[in-house]
């Protein structure tokens, strides 16, 4: 027997008693679907949210603080004269 | 927009419900058989189905002509890869086969792959990339499948037994 008589006779073996799909098959796998794309629509939501609160957080401390202007000196000036 | 969300909504119902018609049948027949039940009581099956069938729900408006077919038939293979890997070392019951199942003297990476393979009719480079293992290992996995379906060992049960205590 050579591969392919090998293959098609397993081939064969297999397809010898289909199993009937239960009726509740197309409700169960909506309802599961839609449950997963509620959830990636929720999580998407609040990351957008963590993101829009995270920028304005960041623009409310930069207002307040102003990092960017250089803080007085506060060590001694240098001597110039002596 | 809302309008348009409904539509979309039902559009999506009736495609999807029109898969499920004609390839549940046919899902769910390879389900069994890489679960290893038998054909009247499946229920590991119908709930890897179930799933997949989910998944592709769920992605169905993203699916831009890829065939949804191949999608569930993918999930369904990575899903079982997984949960067989997971229970590899755990419960022997789970991950042998009924003896009623076509591929009752499989192991279920063999079975996997024969029902890929041979009763899908993936190719042997499609299936190694699906599955993340080399093409060689496909094939010989394959060729050992195809030969012990074919040629059953006599004494199915005591040889299961003794691999699964030999190497612990």
């Amino acid at each position: 027997m050579n591969r392919t008589e090998r293959e098609a006779a397993v081939r064969r073996i297999m397809e010898r008693v289909p199993p009937v799909p239960p009726p509740d098959l197309y409700p169960a796998a909506v309802r599961r679907g839609t449950r997963m794309l509620r959830r990636r629509v929720v999580a998407r939501r609040l990351l957008w949210v963590a993101l829009a609160v995270a920028a304005v957080a960041l623009t409310v401390w930069a207002v307040a603080v102003q990092p960017w202007v250089a803080p007085p000196s506060e060590t001694t000036p240098s001597l110039t004269d002596w | 927009m809302r309008e348009r969300h409904a539509s979309q909504g039902a559009r999506r119902a009736r495609e999807f419900e029109s898969f499920v018609a004609g390839a549940a049948g046919r899902l769910l027949h390879a389900a069994t058989l890489l679960t290893g039940e038998a054909p009247d009581d499946n229920p590991r099956a119908r709930r890897l189905l179930t799933l997949a069938l989910a998944h592709t729900y769920a992605v169905w408006d993203r699916l831009r002509g890829e065939d949804p077919y191949d999608r569930a038939r993918e999930y369904l293979a990575t899903r079982f890869a997984r949960a067989a890997w997971h229970h590899r070392g755990g419960l022997l019951s789970r991950t042998r086969a009924h003896p009623d199942s076509a591929l009752a003297h499989l192991g279920p990476q063999e079975r996997l792959i024969i029902v890929l393979r041979l009763f899908e009719g993936v190719g042997e480079e499609q299936a190694a990339a699906l599955l993340g293992i080399p093409r060689e290992r496909v094939h010989a996995l394959c060729d050992r499948a195809t030969a012990t379906v074919l040629h059953p060992p006599r004494r199915p049960a005591a040889a299961a037994v003794e691999a699964g205590v030999a190497p612990s």
